[in-house]
C-alpha cells in the first residue's frame, strides 16, 4: 500500500486493509499515473462538443487576429468604386462574399473586423470581472467578520438591479462625470463599455470565490499553513487560488460571451459603444441589421447574428467542457 | 452448515468506463447460512462491496452483472424489478458506510424508518410511525419519541448508524448486509455499533454478511471469513484458523502487516493491487507473492480444501513446507 | 428562522434607501433635468421650466441631490396621486405604469409558467436516463437554444412567422385604434413573445433541474432509498425530486423577482407595452418623473424576492439554519 493511500486514515492504521474507497478507486487504479491536470485535460477533450467547439473556436482567433490578411477588404473599403457601378446593398456574389451594406462596405471584411472588437471587449471585460470578483471574493471568505457582511451588502446592492437596466441608468450616470470619463473614455468608447461590464460583471465570481474559500477554510491544511506561520496573502496564493480555479476559469469563458451579447444587446438598442470610422463591432453590425430586416436584405441580418449565435455556441460549450473537466468525479465509474 | 440462505455462484460484475471494461468481480462463490455471520475481508477495490450491491440491483448502470445470487431461491440476477423490489428491504436489507449520506437530509428521521416499514407492510401511517419509535428504542437510541422527529444532522454519527440499523431490521429480513458500517466512524463508537449488530444477531437470529477492511472487527465478530483480492475469493476459513493458520499467501501478508507486541516494524504487503481494467491471467496476486512461480501465471487459481480452510493457491503444498521448514522470502 | 426573517426585514427598509439613493442620483447625473425637459417641451417658458424644477426637488450641489432625494421619497410614498407628473403633456405617471405592470405581469407570467412546468419536466425525464436519447436530444437543444441570445430569437421568429408567413401579428397587444378587451385578439399577439421567453426559460431551467437531479441521483441516500425497495417512482419523486428542487427554488425565486423590471428585449422586438418598453421610452425621453417609480418597483421587487429566496432555501432545506 503507498502512503498516498494510507495517510488520511493514519488514526486507525493499526488494524486497517486500506482505506476504503468504494467503487470509485476502481478506476483510481488505472488513472493514478496521470497528473490532475493531465486527467483534467483528457475529460475536456472527451467532451464531444466541446471539442469541435475549441477547434472552431481557434480556426476564427486566428482568422480574426490576421484580420489585416485574412479580410478581403479594408474596413472603409468599398468593393467597387462608385464610378464602376452600384456597390450598396449587392447581395452575395463572388465580389462580396456575404454581401455589401448601404455605403458599399464588404460584409464578409467588416464581419472579421467586428468580431476581432467584440472579442476584445469581452475577453478583456471577462479578466476584469474575474480578477475585482477574485479579489473581493477571497477578501472577504478569509477575512471574514465586518468585512465579509460589508461586501456582501455590497454585492447585494449591485444585485439588486437586473443587469440591463443596471448597464443603460449606470452608462447614462457615469458617462456624465467627467473624471470617470477622463479614466476610462468617452460613453460611446470599447474602454467604457468594458468598464461598465466589468462593474457590473463581478458579483458572481465574488459569491463563488467567496463560497469557495469559506469551504477550503474548513479543511484542515488551511489550518496547518497558518500554523506554520503563513500569512494570509500567502495563503490565498497558495492555497485557495490553485484550489478554486476550475470553476474560476469556467466562469470566466462564460462571462466573455455574456460581455459580447451584451455588447450586441446594447447596440440592438443603440446604447453600444461607436467602435469609430475606423472599426466596428458585432454589436454595431447587429444594430445595422435592424435596417436591413427592414429592407429585405437578408444577408445584413442573417450573417451578423449568426456570426453570434455561433460564438455564442462554441464559447457555452467550451465553458461546458471546461467544466466536465474541472469535475474530477466524473473519472469515476458512473 | 444448514442450507444456505443466500448463495452466490459464479457472480461476475464488470463496469463500462470511458477507459474499458473495469473487472471489478471475476467469479465468486458465496454462501450464507441463516443465524451466521459471515466476514468478508479485503482491500479497496477487491470487489467486495460491488459483490453484494451488486446482487441487489444497487450499482450504477453502467454495471454488468452475470452468474447466480439467490436468496431462498429466489434468483436475484436479471430479476425484474418487482421482485427485485420485494427482496430489497424485505429479504435482505443493508446499512451503509456513511450514515450522514445515507439519510435523507431533508426528512425526519421517523419518518425514513416508518417509510422502510410501509414500503413492504400494509400499515397506516401512525402505525409506522409508532412501530419507528420502538425500533428507534431497540437499537439504543435514548428518547426514541423527541429524536424520531428530529433530522439526520442533528444526530452524532454512532446515532445515525443507529438509525440506518433500525431501519434495517424494520421489515425483519433474512439477511443484512453491512457495508462497513464502522468505517466512517469513532473508534470508541465503532465498539457501540459492533455490538448493537451483534446483539441483533444475537437476539434476532439475523444472518449478518459484514463487509470490512478492519480485520480487528473481523477477528471480534465474524463465525467465517472470505478473503477477497481483486474480485475473488482467495481464502475462506473460520475466523480462528484464518487468524491461527492462514494459509493464503496474500492472508499470510495481511496479517503480517498488523502490529504484533513484540514487533517493531510493521511489513506491508509490497507493490500494488492489480489494474482491474486488464487483470492479470492466472493469480492476480502473484506479483506481490514472495512465492510466486511460474505455474502461477498460467491458470486462475480455484479455491480448494488445504488444513481447516479454503484456499486458492496452486503452490500451496509447497509454500506450506518452505514456511514450515523456516524458509521465507 | 424568525430571527433571521426579522433581522433581514429590519435591514431590507434600509437597503431599499441606500440602493434607491443611489438610483436617484444616477439619474439625476444621468439625465440633466433641465435639459431632458427643454428637449421634451422647446416652447417652455422659464417659469415653467423652473416649476418643473422644484415640483421634482431637482436641486442643484449634493445638498440639493440629498433634499431632493428625501422630498421625492416622501411623495412616492404618500401614492400615486403624489407622484410628480411626467415631463411631456404633465400626464400621471401611475395609470401608465399600471398598464405596464399587468402587460408584463401577463407575458412574464404565461411564459415562465410554461418554461418552468417544460423546463423542470424535461429536466426530470432527462436526468432519469443519462445519455439516453431523449436526455442527448433534450440536453443539446436546451444548449442551442439557450446560446441565441433572444433579440436574435425574437426577430427571427418575427421575420418568419409574422412579416413573411403573416400567421401572427409583428408587434403590439392589440392592432391599433382597438378598443376593450378582446382575448382572442390578445392571445394572437402574445404567441410570439411568450415563445421567446419560454424558449429561454426552458433551456436554462431544463437545464438547472438535469444537473441538480444528476446529483441528487448519485447521492447516497438515494440509493438507500433504493435499497428499501420502494419503487422507482417513490425514488425518483420522494428522494430525487424532492432534493434536487431546493437549489432551483432559490433561483426561481431571484428570477421572479427580476421579472417586474420588464422582459426588456422581447417587449423591445414586439413593441409589447409592458415595464420594459416602459423604460425604454422614460430613458429616451429622460423623463425623470416616469422613470424613478419604475426602477424603485423594480428594486423593491428583487430585494423582496432575494429575501424570499433565502428563507425559502432554509425552509426546505432543514440543515440550513439561519440566525
Amino acid at each position: 500500500m503507498t502512503d498516498a493511500n494510507s495517510t488520511p486514515n493514519a488514526r486507525d492504521a493499526s488494524l486497517v486493509v486500506d482505506t476504503e474507497l468504494g467503487v470509485d478507486d476502481v478506476e483510481a487504479l488505472n488513472v493514478a499515473t496521470l497528473t490532475p491536470l493531465q486527467m483534467a485535460w483528457r475529460r475536456y477533450w472527451r467532451h464531444k462538443a466541446a471539442a469541435v467547439s475549441t477547434v472552431i473556436m481557434a480556426f476564427l482567433l486566428i482568422v480574426v487576429l490576421f484580420a489585416p490578411l485574412t479580410a478581403r477588404y479594408g474596413i472603409n473599403e468599398q468593393v467597387l468604386k462608385i464610378e464602376e457601378g452600384n456597390n450598396i446593398f449587392l447581395s452575395p456574389r463572388k465580389l462580396a462574399w456575404f454581401g455589401t451594406d448601404d455605403i458599399g462596405h464588404d460584409m464578409y471584411s467588416r464581419l472579421i473586423w467586428g468580431i476581432r472588437t467584440s472579442l476584445f471587449i469581452g475577453v478583456v471585460s471577462a479578466i476584469l470581472s474575474v480578477v475585482i470578483g477574485t479579489a473581493a471574493g477571497a477578501l472577504a471568505g478569509l477575512y471574514g467578520g465586518w468585512f465579509d457582511d460589508l461586501m456582501m451588502r455590497v454585492t447585494d446592492i449591485f444585485l439588486a438591479f437586473p443587469f440591463f437596466v443596471a448597464v443603460v441608468v449606470a452608462r447614462a450616470a457615469l458617462g456624465n462625470i467627467k473624471w470617470i470619463t477622463d479614466i476610462v473614455g468617452e460613453i460611446s468608447s470599447i474602454k467604457f463599455i468594458i468598464f461598465l461590464f466589468a462593474l457590473f460583471g463581478w458579483m458572481g465570481v465574488a459569491r463563488l470565490v467567496r463560497g469557495q474559500v469559506l469551504a477550503l477554510k474548513e479543511r484542515e491544511f488551511i489550518e496547518a499553513a497558518r500554523a506554520v506561520g503563513a500569512g494570509n496573502p500567502r495563503i490565498i496564493v497558495t492555497h485557495l487560488l490553485p484550489n478554486s480555479i476550475g470553476p474560476i476559469l469556467v466562469a470566466l469563458t462564460l462571462s466573455v460571451i455574456g460581455a459580447i451579447v451584451a455588447e450586441s444587446t446594447l447596440a440592438f438598442f443603440g446604447l453600444g459603444p461607436q467602435p469609430g470610422a475606423d472599426s466596428t463591432s458585432l454589436g454595431k453590425l447587429v444594430e445595422l441589421s435592424r435596417e436591413g430586416a427592414k429592407q429585405g436584405n437578408w444577408w445584413l441580418v442573417v450573417f451578423p447574428c449568426g456570426a453570434l449565435v455561433l460564438l455564442a455556441i462554441c464559447i457555452n460549450f467550451i465553458g461546458d467542457g471546461l467544466r466536465d473537466a474541472v469535475d474530477a468525479k466524473l473519472d469515476s465509474v458512473k | 452448515m444448514t442450507a444456505s440462505l443466500l448463495s452466490l455462484r459464479n457472480l461476475v460484475v464488470s463496469f463500462k468506463t470511458p477507459n474499458g471494461t473495469v473487472q471489478a468481480v471475476r467469479g465468486v462463490d458465496i454462501d450464507v447460512a441463516p443465524g451466521e455471520m459471515v466476514g468478508v475481508v479485503g482491500e479497496s477495490g477487491s470487489g467486495k462491496s460491488v459483490t453484494f450491491l451488486g446482487i441487489l440491483g444497487l450499482l450504477p448502470h453502467t454495471a454488468r452483472i452475470s452468474g447466480s445470487a439467490t436468496v431462498e431461491g429466489v434468483e436475484l440476477v436479471g430479476a425484474s424489478n418487482k421482485v427485485m423490489r420485494g427482496v430489497r428491504g424485505k429479504k435482505i436489507a443493508m446499512i451503509f458506510q456513511d450514515p450522514l449520506s445515507s439519510l435523507n437530509p431533508v426528512y425526519r428521521v421517523g419518518d425514513q424508518v416508518a417509510e422502510m416499514i410501509r414500503a413492504h407492510q400494509e400499515v397506516s401511517r401512525s402505525e409506522a410511525s409508532a412501530r419507528a419509535v420502538e425500533l428507534l428504542d431497540i437499537v439504543g437510541i435514548p428518547q426514541p419519541k423527541v429524536r424520531a422527529r428530529q433530522y439526520p444532522h442533528e444526530f452524532s454519527g454512532g446515532m445515525r448508524q443507529r438509525v440506518m440499523i433500525a431501519m434495517a431490521i424494520a421489515n425483519d429480513p433474512e439477511v443484512l448486509i453491512a457495508d462497513e458500517p464502522t468505517t466512517a466512524l469513532d473508534v470508541t463508537v465503532q465498539a457501540q455499533i459492533l455490538e448493537v449488530i451483534q446483539r441483533i444477531q444475537r437476539d434476532m437470529k439475523k444472518a449478518i454478511v459484514m463487509i470490512t477492511h478492519d480485520l480487528g472487527v473481523i477477528a471480534r465478530v465474524a463465525d467465517r471469513v472470505q478473503v477477497m483480492y481483486a474480485g475473488r475469493v482467495v481464502e475462506r476459513a473460520n475466523v480462528n484458523d484464518l487468524f491461527a493458520t492462514p494459509t493464503h499467501p496474500y492472508t499470510v501478508g495481511l496479517l503480517h502487516s498488523l502490529p504484533r507486541a513484540g514487533q517493531d516494524r510493521l511489513e506491508p504487503i509490497p507493490g500494488r493491487p492489480p489494474n482491474m481494467l486488464q487483470p492479470p491471467a492466472g493469480c492476480a496476486f502473484r506479483a506481490r507473492c514472495p512465492h510466486a512461480a511460474a505455474v502461477c501465471a498460467t491458470s486462475l487459481p480455484e479455491l480448494q480444501p488445504y488444513a481447516h480452510s479454503m484456499t486458492a493457491c496452486v503452490r500451496i503444498k509447497e509454500i506450506d513446507v518452505a514456511a514450515m521448514s523456516g524458509v521465507t522470502a | 428562522m424568525l430571527r433571521f426573517i426579522v433581522r433581514r426585514l429590519l435591514w431590507l427598509p434600509l437597503t431599499i434607501l441606500l440602493v434607491t439613493f443611489i438610483v436617484y442620483c444616477a439619474v439625476r447625473t444621468g439625465w440633466h433635468p433641465e435639459q431632458t425637459y427643454k428637449r421634451a417641451n422647446p416652447r417652455a417658458s422659464q417659469a415653467k421650466v423652473a416649476e418643473y424644477l422644484k415640483v421634482n426637488g431637482l436641486y442643484k450641489g449634493f445638498t440639493g441631490f440629498v433634499r431632493g432625494y428625501f422630498e421625492w421619497f416622501w411623495r412616492f410614498i404618500q401614492g400615486p396621486d403624489h407622484w410628480p407628473r411626467s415631463i411631456k403633456g404633465r400626464s400621471l405617471v401611475y395609470p401608465p405604469l399600471r398598464y405596464a405592470i399587468f402587460n408584463t405581469l401577463r407575458l412574464a407570467g404565461i411564459s415562465s409558467l410554461l418554461g418552468w412546468g417544460l423546463g423542470l419536466s424535461i429536466g426530470t425525464i432527462a436526468a432519469r436516463k443519462p445519455g439516453s436519447w431523449f436526455d442527448s436530444i433534450a440536453n443539446t437543444g436546451a444548449f442551442f437554444l439557450g446560446a441565441i441570445p433572444p433579440f436574435v430569437s425574437g426577430v427571427a421568429l418575427q421575420l418568419i412567422f409574422a412579416v413573411e408567413l403573416g400567421w401572427f401579428p409583428v408587434a403590439g397587444i392589440y392592432p391599433p385604434g382597438h378598443q376593450g378587451f378582446d382575448l382572442g385578439l390578445m392571445a394572437k399577439h402574445l404567441v410570439l413573445p411568450v415563445t421567446v421567453v419560454t424558449i429561454q426559460v426552458v433551456s436554462a431551467y431544463s437545464r438547472y433541474m438535469r444537473a441538480s437531479l444528476l446529483e441528487v441521483r448519485s447521492s447516497d441516500f438515494v440509493r438507500t432509498a433504493r435499497a428499501k425497495g420502494l419503487s422507482e417512482r417513490a425514488v425518483l419523486f420522494r428522494h430525487g425530486v424532492r432534493n434536487a428542487l431546493i437549489p432551483i427554488v432559490t433561483v426561481l425565486a431571484i428570477d421572479i423577482g427580476g421579472l417586474l423590471g420588464g422582459l426588456i428585449i422581447t417587449e423591445a422586438i414586439f413593441n409589447y407595452p409592458g415595464m420594459g418598453v416602459y423604460f425604454i421610452k422614460a430613458i429616451t425621453n429622460g423623463d425623470i418623473p416616469q422613470l424613478m417609480p419604475y426602477l424603485v418597483i423594480t428594486i423593491i421587487s428583487v430585494l423582496i424576492f432575494n429575501l424570499i429566496a433565502d428563507v425559502s432555501y432554509a425552509y426546505l432545506d432543514p440543515r440550513i439554519r439561519l440566525d
